[in-house]
C-alpha cells in the first residue's frame, strides 16, 4: 500500500485497542494486554515501513510523503488537515515507535502479569502484594498483580494514539488535539491509582499547569491563522510571501513582530507542556503514576511533544530575534536550575524527573540558539536513554518491592509479631517499613539484578555523555559546539555547568543505587524482573549506545568523515535552508569531556562513602525544596483561586446576593400572599360571601314575625300594599 | 226630589245603619239580626232597580238560609261570657283607616268616571228580566254552563260542609 | 231620576264596612258576616249596572245569580270549618287560630 495509506492507518491500532479493551475486554486481563501491546507493536511495524521508505527518497524535505483532505469549510474554502512525513517526521516517528512499542512491553511485568490477585488489594491503589502458600506451608508474600491491569493498557493506547496524531499531522490544529489528548491521558495516569490523594492531586496538578500553557499556545495558533488564513505547516513555511508578513507586521506587545508574537505564545506552550521554568512544577509530581508512564510522559512522548513543536515551528520562530533570546533564556536557565534539584533529591524517580527538565532545557536552550539540528539530535537520544533510565528506575523499584514484600512476609512469620498466633501465616497490611524508591535504602543491586544494572549504567553514561559509546555525548556535545561556534557564550557556560552536575547526579544515583552494598533488608532481598520488562531495557540499550554514531560530525577529529552525518543531512534538509554544521573547535569538545568525565568521577568519589543521608553534604533544604517554587505558587495563584472561588463567588455572590436577591423575592412574595389572604382575602371576599349568608338569614328573621298565622292581619297586610301601590302607580308613574 | 229618590235614600241609611251595626254589635246574635235587616235593605234596592227577581231570591236565599245559617253556627260555637269584652282586635284602628281609605280610593275612582251621572234608561213597559234570565241561565248559547258549574259547586260545598262539621260516634 | 253613582257610592260604603269588619272582627263568625256585607255591595253593583247600561242585557243579573250560588256555597263551607275548629280548639277567636305561619 502507498505510505500516505499507511500513514493515515499507524494511529488507528493504538485507538482501536483503547476502544475494543474499554468496550469488550476490561475482564480479560490476557487478551487486553494482547490487544494493547500488538497495537503497538503494529503501529511500530508501519512506522519503520514508512521511515525505510523514507530513506530512499532523495530530498525528502522537498517532497515528503503527504495527503490532505478537506474537513470543514470556511466559507469560501475549506480547512484541509492531513498527514505529512517530511525528514524530521520521519526521525521522530522513528523513536516515537520504537519507544512506545517498549513501554507497552515492559507494562506487562511492571504490572505484575501472572501473579495472584493481592490480599487486600483494591483498584484505585497500588498492589500490595498476595500471600501464598507454598508446599511446605511456607507462606510468602508475592507481589500481585495491579486490579485495574487492562485500563492500564487502554490508556497507554489513548495515549500512544495522541503522539502519533501529534506526530503526523502536517497541521497546528490537528497537532493540537493530539497534544491536548496526551494532556488527558497524562491526567488519566498519573492519576490512576485514583485512591491515593497525592495522586489525584498531582494529576490536576499536571492537567492544569499544561493547561495554563495550552491556552497561551491556541492564542498563537488563533492568532497565525488569522494572519495566513492556514495552519498547514508547509504552506506557511514554504510561502516567501506569509513568512514576509509575519516577519515585518508589527504587534502592540513589547515591540515583538506576529512571527515573533506567535512564536512566543506557541512556546509557551512548549514551557507548560514540556515542564520549562516555570511551569516546571507539575513534572516531578507526575512521578505518582505508574513508572511506564512515566516512561512514557517524560521520555518517549508528551514532554517530547513539546520540544518536537517547537522544532516544527523553527522557521516561524528565528523570524524574531527576541523570541529566540527568550526561548534561548528560559531553556538555559531551566537546565540548570533542574540540575541544582536533581542534586538534593532522594527518590529514584525524582532525579529522573529534574533530569528529564533539565535535558529539556538543552534542547530548548539549543533551539533558541538556532541550532536546530543539535536539537532534534539530542531530542531524539534523549528520548531513548531517558525512557530506558525511567524504565531501569523501574525496574529497580520493582526489585527492591520483592524485597520489601519478602522482609514483610518473614515479619508476618517471625515470633515477636506473634502476638496473636492465629495471626501468624497471614500476612499484616502493609506496613511502610521503608520506602522502595529511596536510593539510601538501596545499595549493592548490581549484584541482585545485573540486566537493569549494566542497561542503567549504560543510560546513565548517555545521560551524562560518556565519550564516544553512548549517544548522550554525540548530541550534547553539538549543542555545545553550536553555542560556542556561534558565540553565545553565556549559554555555553551554563550549559556546560548544568551538564557538569547532570554528571554528577547521575554518578550520585548509580552510586547509591548499585554499587556497595546493601543498606538495608529490603535490598539484600531485591530480585531481577522478568523479561518482559529486561527485554525492552536492553532494546533500548542498545540504541542509546549506538544511535549517536549516526550524527558524527565531519570535522570531528578522528571520527569525522568515516561514517557522514547522516542525522544532519537528513533532518537538516527539513529546512528551506539546510543549516550549516558549526566550524569544528577544540574548546567545546574538550569542554564536554571534562565535565562528563569530570562528573562522573567525583560523583562516585563522594558517594561511594556516603552511608545515608545524613552524610550527604547536598542535602540543602532550599535544593530539596526545589527552591520553594510550589510554595509560592501556592501562595500567588492557587490561594487566590480558593479564595475567590469559595469566598467571593460562592459565600458573597452566590449565597449572599444571588440567594439573597431570591429569598428576598420569596419572602416578599409570602408577605404579600399573607397580605392579600388575611386583607383581601378573609375580609373582603369571605366577608362577602359569607354577608350573603348571614345577610340572608338575618333579613329572613327580621321578617319572621310578620307571618303571625292571623288571617285578618295579612289581610290588612295585604290591602296596605295595594293601596300603597295603588298609590304610587296613580300618583308618581302614571304618564 | 222624586218618591222613588227619598225611598232610595231611606233604604241606604238603614242599610249602612244596619251594615255598621253588624260589624260593631257586640252580641253576636244581634249581629246576625243586624245581618238580615241590611239584607232586607239589600232586597229593597234591587226592587227599586227592577230586578224583581233577585229581590226576591235574596230574601229567600240569604236571608231564608244563609242568615239563619249563621244564627245557627253562632249557637253552635257560643261560649259563656263570650259576649263581653271588645269585639274588635287589636288592630281595628287601622283596619278602620284601611276601610276608609278603600272606600276614598273607590269613590275617587268613581269620580274620575264620566259615566257616573247617568240614569236609567227606560225600560219597555211589559218588561220582564225574568224570563230572559231564565232563558239565559239554561240556554247552551248563554249561560248553561256557570250555571251547571254552580251546582257543581253547590254540591261541592254540600259535601265538604257535611263532611268537615261532622261528628262521629263519641268523638268530643 | 236615581243616577247612577248613588248607587255604586252607597255599595263602596257597604263594602268599606264590610272590609272593615272582615279586618277588625275577632270572632271568626263576625268575619263571615262582614264578608256577605261585601258580597251583598258586589250584588247591588251589578244588578246597578245591569240596571243602567243596557237591561236588555241579561248578563248583569245572571251573574248576581252565580255570586247567589257561590255566596250560598261559600258560607255553608266556611261555617262547617268554623264549628269543626270550635269543636277542636274550642275557640272561635280569629287570633287564636293562627297555625298558618312557619
Amino acid at each position: 500500500m502507498t505510505t500516505e495509506t499507511l500513514l493515515w492507518l499507524i494511529p488507528l491500532p493504538p485507538v482501536l485497542a483503547f476502544f475494543l479493551i474499554v468496550i469488550f475486554t476490561n475482564k480479560n486481563r490476557a487478551l487486553s494486554h494482547t490487544i494493547g501491546v500488538g497495537a503497538a507493536a503494529l503501529s511500530w511495524l508501519g512506522s519503520m515501513i514508512v521511515f525505510a521508505r523514507a530513506l530512499g527518497v532523495h530530498e525528502l524535505g522537498k517532497t515528503p510523503f503527504q495527503s490532505t483532505f478537506n474537513w470543514f469549510p470556511t466559507g469560501a474554502a475549506w480547512f484541509k488537515v492531513g498527514v505529512l512525513i517530511d525528514p524530521l517526521g520521519a526521525a521522530v516517528l522513528f523513536f516515537v515507535a520504537i519507544t512506545i512499542f517498549m513501554i507497552f512491553l515492559y507494562s506487562v511485568g511492571y504490572h505484575n502479569y501472572g501473579q495472584p490477585a493481592g490480599d487486600h488489594d483494591r483498584k484505585g491503589l497500588p498492589p500490595h502484594g498476595a500471600t501464598v502458600t507454598d508446599e511446605h506451608g511456607h507462606a510468602h508474600v508475592v507481589p500481585s498483580i495491579e486490579p485495574m491491569y487492562s485500563r492500564f493498557f487502554a490508556f497507554l493506547g489513548l495515549f500512544a494514539f495522541g503522539m502519533y496524531v501529534l506526530v503526523l499531522s502536517d497541521n497546528l490544529l490537528t497537532l493540537f488535539v493530539g497534544w491536548e489528548i496526551m494532556g488527558l491521558c497524562s491526567y488519566l495516569l498519573i492519576g490512576f491509582w485514583y485512591g491515593k490523594p497525592s495522586a489525584r492531586d498531582a494529576a490536576v496538578k499536571a492537567f492544569m499547569t499544561t493547561r495554563v500553557g495550552d491556552v497561551f499556545m491556541l492564542l498563537g495558533i488563533a492568532y497565525l491563522y488569522s494572519a495566513t488564513g492556514t495552519l498547514s505547516f508547509r504552506e506557511i513555511f514554504n510561502n516567501a510571501g506569509f513568512m514576509q508578513a509575519l516577519a515585518t507586521t508589527a504587534t502592540p506587545i513589547l515591540g515583538l513582530s506576529a512571527a515573533g508574537l506567535i512564536g512566543l505564545l506557541l512556546f509557551i506552550g512548549t514551557i507548560g507542556k514540556s515542564a520549562q521554568w516555570p511551569l516546571h512544577i507539575w513534572l516531578p509530581d507526575a512521578m505518582e503514576g505508574p513508572t511506564p508512564v512515566s516512561a512514557m510522559i517524560h521520555a518517549a512522548t508528551m514532554v517530547s511533544a513539546g520540544v518536537y513543536m517547537v522544532i516544527r515551528m523553527f522557521p516561524l520562530l528565528s523570524l524574531d530575534p527576541r523570541t529566540m533570546t527568550v526561548v534561548a533564556f528560559i531553556g538555559t536557565f531551566t537546565a540548570i536550575f533542574a540540575a541544582t534539584i536533581a542534586v538534593a533529591q532522594n527518590d529514584i524517580k525524582r532525579v529522573l524527573a529534574y533530569s528529564t527538565i533539565s535535558q529539556l532545557g538543552f534542547m530548548i536552550a539549543a533551539l533558541g540558539i538556532g541550532a536546530y539540528v543539535a536539537a532534534a539530535f539530542h531530542l531524539i537520544t534523549h528520548a531513548f536513554f531517558k525512557a530506558l533510565l525511567f524504565l531501569g528506575s523501574g525496574s529497580v523499584i520493582h526489585g527492591m518491592e520483592h524485597g520489601v514484600l519478602h522482609v514483610q512476609g518473614e515479619h508476618a512469620g517471625s515470633p515477636q509479631h506473634a502476638g496473636s498466633p492465629q495471626h501468624a501465616g497471614s500476612p499484616q497490611p502493609p506496613q511502610q517499613h521503608i520506602d522502595p524508591q529511596d536510593m539510601f535504602n538501596m545499595g549493592g543491586l548490581r549484584k541482585k539484578m545485573p540486566i537493569t544494572f549494566w542497561t542503567f549504567l549504560i543510560g546513565g553514561f548517555a545521560l551524562s555523555g560518556f565519550p564516544l559509546v553512548t549517544t548522550g555525548f554525540w548530541s550534547k556535545d553539538e549543542i555545545l559546539a553550536d553555542a560556542w561556534g556561534h558565540g553565545h557564550l553565556a549559554v555555553f557556560i551554563t550549559l556546560a555547568v548544568a551538564a557538569f552536575m547532570t554528571a554528577f547526579y547521575t554518578m550520585r544515583q548509580i552510586t547509591l543505587t548499585f554499587l556497595g552494598e546493601p543498606r538495608t533488608k529490603e535490598a539484600e532481598h531485591a530480585q531481577e524482573t522478568p523479561w518482559t520488562m529486561t527485554v525492552p531495557l536492553m532494546v533500548l540499550a542498545f540504541f542509546a549506545v549506538t544511535y549517536g554514531w549516526v550524527g558524527i560530525p565531519e570535522h570531528f577529529p578522528g571520527l569525522g568523515g568515516l561514517v557522514p552525518n547522516w542525522f544532519h543531512d537528513f533532518v537538516g534538509h527539513t529546512l528551506a535552508h539546510v543549516p550549516e554544521a558549526p566550524a569544528f573547535s577544540w574548546v567545546p569538545l574538550l569542554t564536554s569531556l571534562g565535565v562528563a568525565l569530570g562528573g562522573l568521577f567525583f560523583g562516585w568519589l563522594y558517594y561511594r562513602n556516603v552511608k545515608s543521608a545524613k552524610e550527604d553534604v547536598f542535602q540543602i533544604p532550599v535544593l530539596k525544596n526545589k527552591w520553594y517554587f510550589d510554595e509560592a505558587y501556592n501562595f500567588l495563584f492557587i490561594k487566590p483561586a480558593y479564595w475567590f472561588s469559595e469566598t467571593f463567588v460562592y459565600k458573597w455572590m452566590d449565597q449572599w446576593l444571588i440567594d439573597g436577591i431570591l429569598h428576598s423575592f420569596g419572602k416578599a412574595t409570602q408577605g404579600l400572599g399573607a397580605a392579600i389572604r388575611k386583607y383581601i382575602d378573609v375580609i373582603v371576599v369571605n366577608g362577602f360571601g359569607d354577608l350573603v349568608g348571614y345577610g340572608t338569614k338575618d333579613v329572613g328573621q327580621g321578617l319572621r314575625p310578620m307571618q303571625t298565622g292571623r288571617v285578618q292581619q295579612y289581610m290588612l297586610a295585604a290591602l296596605l300594599t295595594v293601596i300603597v301601590v295603588g298609590a304610587i302607580l296613580t300618583f308618581f308613574l302614571a304618564a | 226630589m222624586t218618591v222613588l229618590q227619598l225611598i232610595f235614600l231611606l233604604t241606604a241609611a238603614v242599610i249602612l245603619g244596619s251594615a255598621a251595626m253588624v260589624v260593631t254589635a257586640k252580641n253576636l246574635v244581634h249581629a246576625a239580626l243586624w245581618l238580615i235587616v241590611t239584607l232586607f235593605g239589600a232586597a229593597v234596592l234591587f226592587a227599586i232597580l227592577n230586578a224583581g227577581f233577585i229581590a226576591v231570591i235574596q230574601v229567600v236565599v240569604y236571608i231564608g238560609a244563609i242568615a239563619i245559617l249563621f244564627i245557627f253556627a253562632v249557637m253552635l260555637t257560643r261560649r259563656e261570657m263570650l259576649d263581653r269584652g271588645p269585639q274588635l282586635n287589636r288592630g281595628w284602628w287601622l283596619s278602620a283607616i284601611i276601610a276608609v281609605i278603600v272606600f276614598g280610593g273607590l269613590a275617587w275612582l268613581l269620580q274620575g268616571w264620566d259615566g257616573l251621572t247617568k240614569t236609567a234608561p227606560a225600560l219597555s213597559s211589559g218588561f220582564d228580566s225574568l224570563e230572559a234570565l231564565s232563558r239565559a241561565l239554561v240556554s247552551p248559547d248563554a249561560y248553561v254552563l256557570p250555571f251547571e258549574v254552580a251546582s257543581v259547586l253547590l254540591l261541592a260545598a254540600l259535601v265538604g260542609a257535611v263532611y268537615i262539621a261532622f261528628q262521629r260516634k263519641g268523638e268530643e | 231620576m236615581i243616577p247612577l253613582s248613588w248607587f255604586l257610592f252607597l255599595s263602596a260604603a257597604l263594602f268599606s264596612i264590610g272590609l272593615f269588619g272582615v279586618l277588625a272582627r275577632k270572632n271568626a263568625i263576625a268575619i263571615l258576616l262582614g264578608i256577605e256585607l261585601m258580597l251583598n255591595a258586589v250584588n247591588i253593583n251589578l244588578v246597578s249596572f245591569w240596571r243602567y247600561n243596557d237591561p236588555s242585557r241579561i248578563d248583569g243579573q245572571v251573574f248576581t245569580v252565580i255570586v247567589f250560588a257561590v255566596a250560598a256555597a261559600e258560607v255553608a263551607v266556611g261555617l262547617a270549618l268554623i264549628i269543626s275548629v270550635y269543636r277542636h280548639r274550642n275557640t272561635v277567636v280569629a287570633d287564636e287560630i293562627d297555625l298558618m305561619k312557619w
